[in-house]
């Protein structure tokens, strides 16, 4: 079952287009990952599941329903995003910026209501950012603000979670931080998480469902163990490599092939000319 | 109703040098002191009580500098005549003086100042620039040449004047807007086009000036300055007719609008209708913005300051958008009042007094940022 399906997207910037009769359906309860080389069209795909570009032929589905359609609100209570780059308002304390998540469910008249209070407590908590509730967010270390905005989007309370390049920007240690409590949040919450991340190894070890992107067309998607393979690798990113099981999670791990010597790739490239030669 | 008032949030071990207030944490996840209303019927407001002071403390400067402004000129009255007066109990001198001559100068330097620092803070928020105010990107020198066109083309009265420039201010407002436009406004757009056209309508109203009679030279000069003096009842009917329906819509966006402070992706990610939330606060700031210039003049850097004082004194994110219209108005007042008492015999405009304290802002601002380490 899918709640959150796209069918035959043309997604265009201006008169750039990025993809066309672009299909995918967003298993619900999974930890989708997005992946594929640069300019494939994976974070356009995110944008537009996620409403934020508008598609220039096909449809976005949220529960069978066109999701441009839908009132804003609506749609909000049902998918949250984490989108690329936010800025935190001057000032702002981490408990305010979390509590700005409960917007889709506020009102002129209902600002502040006591479920409010616990759910962002909640969301702090899960985040591990209760203990800096009252720090300002702007001297917070770049891991420590990307999960105050995941516990921002977690308060939307969203069966629905989309996260565009959640790890970007950030070191290694903070990478995995986040991502674990990515796994964390779909094991535990059971929500369906859709992220687009670069590095493949991440992808494979924390996706339960991937999908590999390539000039704006779906190369492959399915379990990462079922589908990550040397020839997919070649085809979608253009490099040789071997996969070993991860020795950490038994997952698919890539390992590009060694550089070749320069001797041994110039030979081989003279040779190549010789060959090719008139 | 069974209404249910609970203190909450306490402490703010924010910054450092900053006093930290002790306190139990009462499961508040603010760490402003905020204070919770809820009743049973589903009613529930978080009011920040900082912000709330600060509007309080603006109210009292507003109603004082009225009450000063109001007693002071040829013939003084203390506060105590004042006020007995505005509630009925004066002599009929007394009476004349404040309704025919003192009150609609004072109502029109409140309502000119709510109307300049709610459309700076809508302008500032929208452009999420602390320059993008309305004085900035044109809309003052628009209305400046619908004005002018009246005054030096038509030798018009002053109700044309008026008629002027509103015309000009909504024609150069809609006209910024569309030439910013580009699937949405985009700050950094709009201040470059609004920076753009306010030196093009600027050598306009200089041709204007050129091609005049030495008496509209005087007379248009004097409009552009700004100023309260003898304004009657005739200006303050429209101003507060705009104001009154206006300032609530502006009001309904103040929370969309603090939504896209964080940007649009994240603000549309909550449900907020990022095109629809701008547009329409952009309208509304440049009718306000028409509506006060074609009532006192473009009062300089009301709209520019307001917005940003009320921001340091609530120190609340967000456009802040009822705190900027009590500046606003307080600033405008009191700088009227300070234009008329300060300098003996010599009464001032008071756009004079206004441009004197909006320069003396922008280098307040270029320190403080530059201590922030932002410029």
């Amino acid at each position: 079952m899918s709640r959150l399906t796209a069918e035959g997207l043309t997604l265009a910037y201006d008169q750039r287009t990025i993809a066309e009769h672009l299909s995918v359906a967003i298993p619900d309860h999974s930890f989708t990952v997005i992946v594929g080389p640069n300019a494939c069209g994976k974070s356009t795909l995110l944008r537009a599941l996620s409403r934020m570009l508008k598609p220039a032929a096909g449809a976005v589905l949220l529960d069978g329903q066109a999701i441009s359609s839908l009132p804003a609100k609506q749609v909000a209570r049902t998918l949250g995003l984490l989108p690329q780059s936010s800025v935190a308002p001057d000032g702002i304390t981490v408990a305010d910026l979390v509590a700005r998540g409960r917007y889709p469910h506020q009102g002129l008249l209902r600002q502040w209501s006591a479920e409010d209070e616990r759910i962002v407590q909640e969301s702090m908590a899960a985040t591990g950012v209760a203990g800096l509730a009252d720090r300002y967010v702007d001297e917070l270390s770049g891991g420590q603000r990307q999960r105050v905005w995941i516990a921002m989007a977690l308060a939307q309370q969203t069966p629905l979670f989309l996260l565009d390049e959640p790890t970007t920007y950030l070191d290694i240690q903070h990478q995995i931080e986040v991502l674990d409590l990515c796994a964390t949040l779909h094991e535990e919450q059971g929500r369906t998480l859709v992220a687009v991340l670069h590095d493949l190894n991440q992808a494979a070890r924390y996706a339960t469902h991937l999908i590999a992107m390539k000039d704006g067309e779906v190369i492959a998607e399915g379990a990462p163990s079922d589908i990550v393979t040397a020839d997919l690798v070649g085809r979608v990113f253009g490099i040789e490599c071997r996969i070993i099981d991860d020795p950490e999670s038994g997952t698919p791990l890539v390992v590009p092939a060694a550089r070749r010597p320069r001797e041994a790739a110039a030979a081989a490239s003279a040779t190549a000319a010789a060959t090719a030669g008139p | 109703m069974h209404a249910r008032v609970k203190p909450d949030g306490s402490g703010t071990p924010g910054r450092p040098g900053e006093s930290t207030a002790a306190g139990p944490r009462s499961g508040a996840p603010a760490g402003r002191r905020t204070r919770v209303v809820r009743t049973a019927g589903g009613l529930s407001l978080r009011l920040d009580l900082r912000a709330v002071l600060s509007g309080a403390l603006l109210l009292a400067v507003a109603v004082a500098a009225t009450v000063a402004l109001i007693g002071s000129g040829d013939y003084p009255m203390t506060p105590s005549e004042v006020l007995t007066t505005l509630t009925g109990g004066g002599t009929t001198g007394q009476e004349f003086i404040v309704h025919e001559l003192r009150l609609p100068r004072v109502l029109v330097g409140l309502l000119v100042g709510a109307a300049f620092g709610i459309a700076g803070a809508a302008f500032q928020a929208v452009s999420r620039n602390p320059l993008g105010s309305p004085d900035m990107l044109g809309l003052s020198q628009g209305a400046s040449v619908g004005a002018l066109v009246v005054i030096v083309w038509f030798h018009g009265e002053p109700r044309t004047v008026a008629a002027g420039a509103v015309v000009g201010g909504v024609i150069t407002g809609l006209a910024i807007f569309l030439l910013a436009w580009k699937r949405g406004v985009h700050g950094y757009r709009f201040v470059l086009v609004g920076i753009g056209t306010a030196a093009m309508l600027y050598a306009v109203v200089l041709y204007l000036l050129t091609k005049s009679t030495l008496y509209d030279a005087a007379r248009a000069t004097l409009w552009m300055t700004g100023s309260l003096s003898g304004r009657d009842w005739s200006q303050v009917g429209p101003l507060a007719a705009v104001c009154a329906v206006l300032v609530p819509v502006a009001l309904l966006c103040a929370r969309p609008l603090r939504m896209l402070e964080m940007g649009d992706d994240a603000a549309a990610a909550l449900g907020v209708r990022t095109e629809r939330v701008r547009i329409t606060v952009l309208l509304v700031a440049v009718v306000l913005v028409a509506a006060g210039t074609a009532a006192a003049g473009p009062i300089s850097f009301v709209a520019l300051t307001a917005p940003q004082l009320a921001r340091r004194l609530t120190r609340a994110p967000g456009p802040n958008l009822l705190p900027a219209a009590l500046m606003g108005a307080a600033l405008l007042v009191g700088a009227d009042w300070a234009a008329q008492r300060l300098f003996g015999a010599d009464q001032l405009p008071v756009g004079v007094l206004t441009g004197v304290l909006g320069g003396g802002y922008l280098l307040w601002l270029l320190v403080a940022e530059r201590k922030a380490g932002r410029v």
